[in-house]
């Protein structure tokens, strides 16, 4: 289904709508505000993209020196082409260690690979522990934002949610009520858990460590009360030494939520004594995006979400309407080469503003690949309305004759057709807009009595 | 053709051209870093406490099970050490000593020893870190070079309590892990 389409369901709900977009707003507004007290802000961002240049062009060598150092450490790694092969790793460790029920701190990887429903069906209970993950968890849906997972939810919907699912008191909507509630159920399944997946922010050619921020510390609750840590990364998400981490660690929660950095920023280097460290190395489209010379900066991404903050279509339509794991500006530039037939209308999901490219703290060109995706769409898809009204426009414009009679013709059709034939869905333009207030006469005409 | 091998090939059949890395240059630093400091903390949600101040809230009996191994609290640690970290569900309070904070973030280090245990700072329903005041860094590039390269099976920066918002954006502290950072600088 279309952007379009997903995004008018989303604005039926029009308080709600408006609440999202000023929230969201006001988290983009706390970004501006903690950046603006980093002198050297700009610097960093232009530091981070240059790192990331020099990961994506030796990607091949800091892969190698991961494996070889981590696998130094005790870590097990293991590599998977596509999701497929990278849920089928997860279940052959986890019928490994005979267990049934895992908890998981937010990982945006195993959602595009839908770990999850492929667990479930395998008999393996999947808890979510992020609070916002555990929320839209517990709905059955997607998160609708990477770093806000429930976003799109209000109090109200949570606590009747709660009262449903934890037995929370009818209609007490007060979010440290339904947090510690939140805290007590989910303390019952770290302390239960044999197995805890995590995502990765970071892995250290170098040292062969990875790096994982939260605030909640649901990450650490679960590995270190686990006996075994899956670690679930994307093969971008290398940096090549430990000190390009000052950099990424100070872009990121700033970037991400106004805050100085996230309140824990845990660096597993090697087991604890007596436990076991799987980590994943999943390709799943990102070689093929890193050979698209336009597109291969869409892989500097490091999740912060940004983009979505401040990105004026984001804000009014919601996460859910562009139906993608990574939804927004960014999600935008990447899910096209995943299946650009499934995502054809989501770089038209853009005003071209060129925020996103502003805020971006690793300087991704976003809103210049919406354009150029716009490019390739169009010639991949052939006719749209749009373009037959481009066709007709073109031909129209070219001849003063056919322009001036045109001209004539629509100041006097749209005042006399019904509006039922004016906002036709064959006029592309006419959805969601009004078209023009019409003057009486053409300007040419008004020349004609008025200067000469 | 194993998936490693493949996803490798891929990338070196792209012949990518070689881009250099950049040298990461001196940033200034907060004159008043003990200030800035303090200030990253609160901001983060944790509380700053003279010695003698959490040495009267433990005698109010607010924390009836205590774990320390720190000589200066020696005295209030009523647990031992458990070989399995689920048997300190129920602790109140934990006291550690912080390697060194930076100034710009609040962000205090921690490795293996000095957590002893790797759950401890987070399965603890508060936890207080024990910090020398001038062992202070002003930003992240200085808190690395300090880091170095030492080798720790984990290292951990924490910056505050646990923390949500995923609630309507509504700040609340004690997600999962420790309900307070409780910081001493001596």
């Amino acid at each position: 289904m279309s952007h379009p389409v997903q995004a008018a369901e989303f604005l039926k709900d029009a308080a709600k709508s408006k609440w999202h977009d000023e929230t969201l707003w006001f988290v983009r507004d706390k970004r501006d505000k903690i950046t603006q007290t980093i002198p050297e802000w700009e610097q960093l961002r232009e530091l981070a993209s240059q790192i990331k240049d020099n990961v994506l062009a030796h990607l091949d060598t800091y892969l190698e020196d991961f494996e070889q150092n981590a696998t130094r450490n005790g870590i097990q790694i293991h590599w998977a082409k596509d999701a497929e092969e990278h849920n089928a790793i997860v279940l052959n460790i986890l019928q490994k260690h005979q267990c049934k029920a895992i908890v998981k701190s937010k990982s945006i990887l195993t959602e595009e690979c839908h770990l999850n429903p492929y667990l479930e069906k395998n008999g393996i209970e999947v808890v979510d522990t992020d609070l916002g993950e555990r929320i839209v968890q517990f709905l059955n849906q997607p998160p609708s934002h990477i770093v806000l997972p429930a976003i799109h939810l209000k109090k109200g919907e949570i606590s009747d949610l709660f009262h449903e699912k934890l037995q929370t008191e009818k209609g007490n909507d007060d979010p440290t009520y339904l947090t510690q509630a939140a805290r007590i159920h989910l303390r019952e399944k770290f302390l239960s858990a044999k197995v805890a997946i995590t995502g990765v922010n970071f892995g250290i050619a170098e040292t062969g460590e990875f790096v994982v921020c939260t605030n909640e510390g649901n990450a650490d609750m679960g590995v270190h009360l686990a006996d075994v840590h899956i670690a679930c990364m994307g093969i971008e998400k290398i940096i090549p030494k430990r000190e390009h981490l000052s950099v990424f660690l100070r872009l990121l929660a700033r970037s991400a939520t106004g805050q100085s950095i996230t309140n824990y920023t845990s660096h597993f280097r090697s087991p604890a004594p007596g436990r076991d460290t799987h980590l994943i190395l999943v390709d799943n489209g990102r070689t093929a995006q890193l050979g698209r010379e336009t597109f291969r900066n869409s892989l500097k991404c490091i999740r912060c979400g940004a983009c979505m903050n401040t990105c004026p279509i984001y804000r009014r339509s919601g996460g859910f309407s562009y139906k993608s794991t990574v939804p927004g500006p960014i999600g935008s530039i990447l899910s096209p080469g995943l299946d650009l037939k499934k995502y054809s209308t989501l770089p038209f999901a853009s005003t071209l503003c060129g925020s996103c490219t502003d805020v971006c703290p690793v300087k991704i060109n976003i809103h210049e690949q919406l354009y150029a995706w716009r490019q390739e769409i169009t010639q991949a898809e052939g006719i749209s309305p749009k373009s037959i009204s481009m066709h007709v426009g073109n031909g129209i414009f070219k001849s003063p004759l056919l322009y001036q009679l045109s001209g004539k013709l629509l100041r006097t059709a749209l005042k006399t057709l019904p509006n039922g034939l004016i906002y036709h869905p064959l006029n592309a333009y006419g959805k969601n807009r009004d078209l023009p207030k019409l003057p009486k006469e053409s300007f040419k005409d008004w020349f004609k009595k008025n200067r000469e | 053709m194993s998936s490693k091998s493949d996803i490798l090939g891929k990338i070196k059949d792209l012949k990518l051209e070689a881009k250099p890395l950049p040298t990461i240059p001196d940033f200034e630093i907060s004159e008043n870093m003990e200030e800035r400091f303090v200030h990253s903390i609160l901001s983060n949600k944790g509380e700053i406490l003279t010695k003698s101040e959490l040495e009267s809230r433990i005698n109010s009996g607010v924390f009836p099970k205590i774990y320390t191994s720190l000589a200066e609290f020696k005295s209030f640690s009523n647990q031992v050490l458990p070989g399995d970290p689920h048997t300190f569900n129920d602790l109140d309070l934990a006291i550690i000593r912080g390697q060194f904070g930076v100034a710009e973030n609040g962000a205090i280090w921690l490795e293996d020893q000095d957590l002893e245990l790797r759950a401890l700072p987070f399965i603890t329903e508060h936890l207080a870190i024990f910090l020398n005041r001038k062992l202070l860094v002003g930003n992240m590039h200085q808190a690395y070079s300090k880091i170095g390269l030492h080798e720790s099976g984990f290292g951990l920066f924490i910056a505050g309590p646990s923390k949500t918002a995923d609630i309507e954006q509504s700040l609340v502290i004690g997600a999962h892990g420790a309900k307070s950072l409780l910081l001493i600088l001596d």
